[in-house]
């Protein structure tokens, strides 16, 4: 790089590279990236295990993954949006994943996301004003015999309704 | 990693399984589906149980893969008296263990011979249900890996090719290519470095059989991939896993690591020259990654967006490298055909398409789960007799086939034989085997909109006729179903279904039409109730010029 | 190199082995409509403006991308070809914003020239208006979101020709987007070594020098074609 190009990102990479010297994950997801022998294919498993660390992927994080890898920041940044699974932004406390699959639609998965939507004021993908919940949206989850299914924090859960939905949701939300 | 395995290891392992076998085996199923109903409570209650009964040494309480009727979970199953106890929880568990002393189980049964369990035949799903995929000495009791030792002793890599040309092996993740011409062709492709690689990312919707093979058997499918990594000369392999199926991606890294262990995988196996690894590689949530070209992008740790086929993967693939791409269930069908012949295989389903297919069989239907029949059996049997057609007296209007790049079969074609060509004529597809069953409440023009809703959040956006191209068709769709569209925007969509199905880079792209096509074709009155009256009179005589703004 | 002899819109003619049809077919005098290939830079096979007929094949194939074989009979114009060149081109109308009356390329614009050979006069698809930005933070560039088919031109000089790797695609399907660096203003960007290749190689006018005002905005694609040239082939050849 020029010398004389030495600007703002420079110095917000260097801010990040003191910060992460002082955090443990940083520390683990380095580990992590020498698992891989900092090779370039492993961009997707560092991002996965970013993620398990910190929870979404943060604009500094990218550009700390982005620098260890000695990759352009722009293919760091292509790959986290290209994919679903990752999020930029930070997720709720807790999360509900409704199944839009085909087997759960058919059978009223759509029913449910409306009305968690219109109960909670939250739209796929969003997060509750109070930060409790992230509502979101997914593509079959292979539980497709007992549809449709609901994910509440990482259980599936069988055979739900609106009813039922609502009221596990509401258990987390600040009325 | 342990000493180089023999053969009489393996037998060993075998003998000393076979001789541990306790009277009685209580298998609890211990796949998503029934998990999710808390099956893990169940088994525990149960272990506690027999502990109680002071029987643990006539019974055992052993955790298995997918038992296939998903609807009716917990599913538990009693050997050797072969019965099947449905819905059952931790509470009533115990009472299970107490029946095998004479009282009476306080549980729900199901018929194991009903037709839907009669009428399957096992070859990918033969183990499921029965071994312990956690253990692969259980797998090895069922003969696991004697088809990979023979193969290494037994048979040139020319002549493994040349068996699975003759079993007749068509690639079961969608479009049906002949798994042994592939096979040969990598082969065949000069290169110090080759791959295997295991596409595992299963993204159509409605469809979970590679997910239970995955939870179910996991060593069929290494041994599957070992046995052709011999036959093209590749040392690595790569499963693609999607992130959705964490306990398939837990129960892979465990197989991986006691076939490891056991030196069925990594160097000199069975004290052959053959050197083989297998690395897991977990997808991140995009359909088009299944895509084999994405896909290698994606292990690349890239952007998933196809690239333009030739070159095919088989001359240059991950890495550049000539490499070697099948589904989770055409690996799983191999161990099989090795074991048994590949006249036996061949011996099996079509004239053109061979052996069994895995479903899913899911929607509006009383028995949902897993089903493997031979090719050609009519879909009548599977959905009526089987299935037990539609739940609460309703009835059946179609059957979805190939999720997003498949169609609507209606039920007027019910006796169709399941192969390649026939759902093929029909304007669906084999697909990698999600079979949804819609009744009279379901719309096909709202059918046809999600899924055309399914390909436009899915597009890698790199080719504009499938960018573009399913914007504009799901705002078509979305306008009949508003009753706003006219003839004139039928015609359009018809138009550009067209378009983007000749013209699109990927699969996604080239059968993203096909549904909208397919209810087209059997259900067009559906979408001409909902048109209104165009007021320029029919097309063609010189109507308005939409939106006429020049360039 | 052996030589390969095939036909194109009924003229024979003889390609070098791994030749593509595109490279051929400009011996047979055929003009094939082209967005996404750019000179230099390896082909995607994205736009499919250049699909052709190959007899014996039932699908189309992109002439960017497929490369010559013995006998092959290529047709590049049909009816059917040109029905879908111009839809494709009337997505990319509809998709965002081209107005070509108060754009910088009005009149060098490749898209607008493709319009008018196909005679789309008018787009039949609704109007998509999407809200992109403009980024004008870069003191020799400007970037209009608008204007951006997503040919990824930009981004394969960049990344092939100087090596920068600026630029890149975030997001997928119609979501997708050229960005720079970690999706910052493009002034603010380090990488970026201020060569102007992107702008070169834009053909909307989606990338512009500052300072050009409306149909002011031509490029000089020879530049291109002598730093490729330099790069790849180690020759300096500065006069045509
Ligand atoms: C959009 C798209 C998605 C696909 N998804 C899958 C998938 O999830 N699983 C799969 O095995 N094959 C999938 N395929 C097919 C693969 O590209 C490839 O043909 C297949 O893995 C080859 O294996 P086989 O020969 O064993 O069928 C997909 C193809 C397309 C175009
Ligand atoms: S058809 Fe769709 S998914 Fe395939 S390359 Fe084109 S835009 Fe991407
Ligand atoms: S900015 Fe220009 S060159 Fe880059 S992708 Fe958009 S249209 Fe193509
Ligand atoms: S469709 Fe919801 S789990 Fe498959
Ligand atoms: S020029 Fe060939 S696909 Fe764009």
């Amino acid at each position: 790089m020029l010398a004389t190009h030495s600007t703002s990102q420079r110095r917000r990479l260097q801010a990040v590279l003191e910060h992460a010297s002082g955090d443990k994950r940083f520390k683990i997801l380095e580990a992590h990236m020498k698992k891989f022998q900092f090779r370039h294919d492993a961009l997707i498993e560092i991002l996965h295990k970013a993620q398990e660390l910190f929870g979404y992927l943060e604009d500094d994080l990218l550009l700390f993954i982005s620098c260890k890898l000695k990759l352009p920041a722009s293919r760091v940044y292509g790959v986290a949006t290209f994919y679903h699974f990752f999020t930029l932004k930070p997720q709720g406390a807790h999360t509900c994943v409704v199944c839009m699959g085909t087997a759960c639609y058919v059978k009223g998965a759509n029913k449910v996301l409306a009305a968690i939507q219109e109960d909670l004021k939250v739209k796929p993908g969003e997060t509750t004003a109070d930060g409790q919940l992230s509502l979101l949206t997914a593509r079959c989850i292979g539980a497709c015999g007992i549809a449709p299914a609901v994910v509440y924090d990482g259980t599936v859960t069988p055979r739900q309704t609106a009813e039922s939905a609502l009221e596990q949701v509401r258990k987390w939300v600040t009325p | 990693m342990g000493d180089a395995m023999i053969l009489s290891d393996l037998t060993q392992i075998k003998a000393r399984e076979l001789a541990a076998r306790k009277k009685v085996v209580l298998r609890v199923c211990l796949a998503a589906g029934c998990m999710s109903s808390e099956s893990k409570g169940v088994k525990e209650r149960l272990e506690q149980a027999v502990a109680e009964a002071g029987l643990q040494e006539e019974v055992e309480v052993r955790g298995v893969g997918c038992m296939k009727l998903c609807c009716e979970g917990p599913l538990v199953q009693a050997d050797p008296e072969n019965a099947l106890y449905i819905k059952v929880t931790a509470q009533n568990a115990p009472s299970i263990v107490a029946a095998l002393k004479g009282g009476k189980a306080e549980v729900a049964r199901t018929d194991p011979d009903a037709p839907f369990f009669k009428r399957q035949l096992g070859i990918v799903l033969a183990n499921s249900g029965i071994v312990d995929p956690e253990r692969i000495e259980s797998y090895i009791a069922l003969d696991g890996y004697q088809a990979l030792h023979e193969v290494l002793h037994e048979m040139t890599p020319k002549e493994v090719v040349d068996a699975m040309v003759a079993s007749g092996l068509r690639g079961r993740g969608g479009a049906g290519f002949p798994t042994g011409l592939k096979w040969g062709t990598v082969a065949k492709s000069p290169g110090a470095k080759k791959y295997v690689i295991c596409n595992a990312d299963e993204g159509d919707p409605g469809a979970f059989m590679d997910r239970s093979v995955l939870e179910s058997d996991p060593h069929a499918v290494l041994e599957g991939m070992a046995i052709a990594a011999y036959a093209v000369g590749a040392d690595q392999g790569f499963i693609y896993v999607r992130a959705e199926y964490p306990l398939a991606i837990a129960r892979l890294q465990n197989a991986i690591k006691q076939a490891k262990q056991l030196g069925l995988l990594g160097s000199g196996v069975f004290e052959s020259p053959f050197n083989f690894n297998i690395d897991i590689r977990i997808g991140a949530g995009a359909f088009v990654c299944g895509e084999e070209t994405a896909l290698m992008a994606s292990v690349e740790g890239k952007r998933g967006t196809p690239r333009p086929r030739p070159p095919f993967p088989a001359e240059s693939g991950l890495f550049g490298c000539p490499t070697l791409i099948n589904n989770v269930e055409t690996f799983a069908n191999v161990p099989a055909i090795y074991r048994n012949g590949a006249e036996w295989f061949a011996g099996i389903g079509t004239e053109k398409s061979k052996g069994t297919k895995v479903f899913a069989l899911a929607g509006k239907i009383k028995n949902t789960g897993l089903i493997e029949v031979p090719m050609g059996t009519p879909l009548r049997v599977i959905v009526e007799e089987m299935g037990g057609g539609a739940p609460d007296g309703g009835r059946i209007k179609a059957v979805q086939t190939g999720g997003p790049s498949g169609g609507c079969i209606p039920a007027q074609h019910l006796d169709t034989p399941v192969d390649y060509e026939s759902l093929g004529k029909l304007g669906s597809i084999m697909g990698s085997g999600g079979m949804i069953v819609m009744d009279e409440s379901t719309k096909m023009v709202d059918v046809a909109r999600f899924f055309m809703e399914f390909c436009m959040d899915e597009s890698c956006g790199k080719c504009i006729p499938c960018r573009a191209g399913t914007v504009q068709m799901h705002n078509l769709l979305e306008k009949i179903l508003q009753r706003k569209a006219t003839v004139r925007d039928l015609l359009k969509l018809e138009e550009l279904c067209d378009m983007v199905k000749h013209t699109s880079l990927c699969g996604l792209g080239q059968t993203a039409p096909n549904p909208t096509l397919s209810t087209l074709r059997f259900f067009r009155n559906e979408y001409e109730e909902l048109l209104q009256p165009d007021k320029f009179g029919p097309p063609g005589n010189g109507g308005p010029r939409e939106s006429a703004r020049t360039p | 190199m052996a030589a390969k002899t095939l036909t194109i819109d009924g003229k024979p003619i003889s390609a070098e082995e791994g030749a593509t049809i595109l490279q051929a077919s400009e011996e047979a005098g055929a003009k094939i409509p082209t967005l996404c290939h750019l000179d230099g830079v390896y082909d995607v096979g994205a736009c499919r403006l250049c699909l052709v007929e190959v007899t014996g094949v039932p699908k189309l194939l992109p002439a960017c991308t497929t490369t010559v074989a013995e006998g092959m009979d290529v047709k590049t114009d049909s009816e059917r070809l040109r029905r879908y060149r111009r839809m494709i081109l009337e997505l990319l109308f509809a998709e965002r914003n081209h107005v070509c009356a108060v754009c910088v390329s009005n009149g060098h614009c490749e898209l607008q020239t493709l319009a008018y050979n196909h005679g789309m006069d008018h787009v039949r698809y609704d109007y998509l208006f999407p809200k992109w930005g403009v980024d004008n933070t870069h003191p020799l560039f400007g970037m209009d979101h608008n204007r951006c088919i997503l040919c990824t031109r930009c981004v394969r000089v960049c990344w092939h020709i100087e090596g920068a790797g600026t630029k890149n695609v975030s997001g997928r399907g119609a979501q997708a987007r050229i960005i720079t660096d970690l999706n910052i203003p493009w002034g603010e960007s380090d990488s970026c070594t201020r060569c102007g290749k992107c702008v070169q190689a834009c053909p909307t006018g989606a990338l512009s020098h500052k300072g050009s005002t409306v149909g002011e905005m031509e490029r000089d694609r020879g530049k291109l074609e002598f730093i490729v040239l330099a790069r790849e082939k180690k020759q300096w050849v500065t006069a045509d």
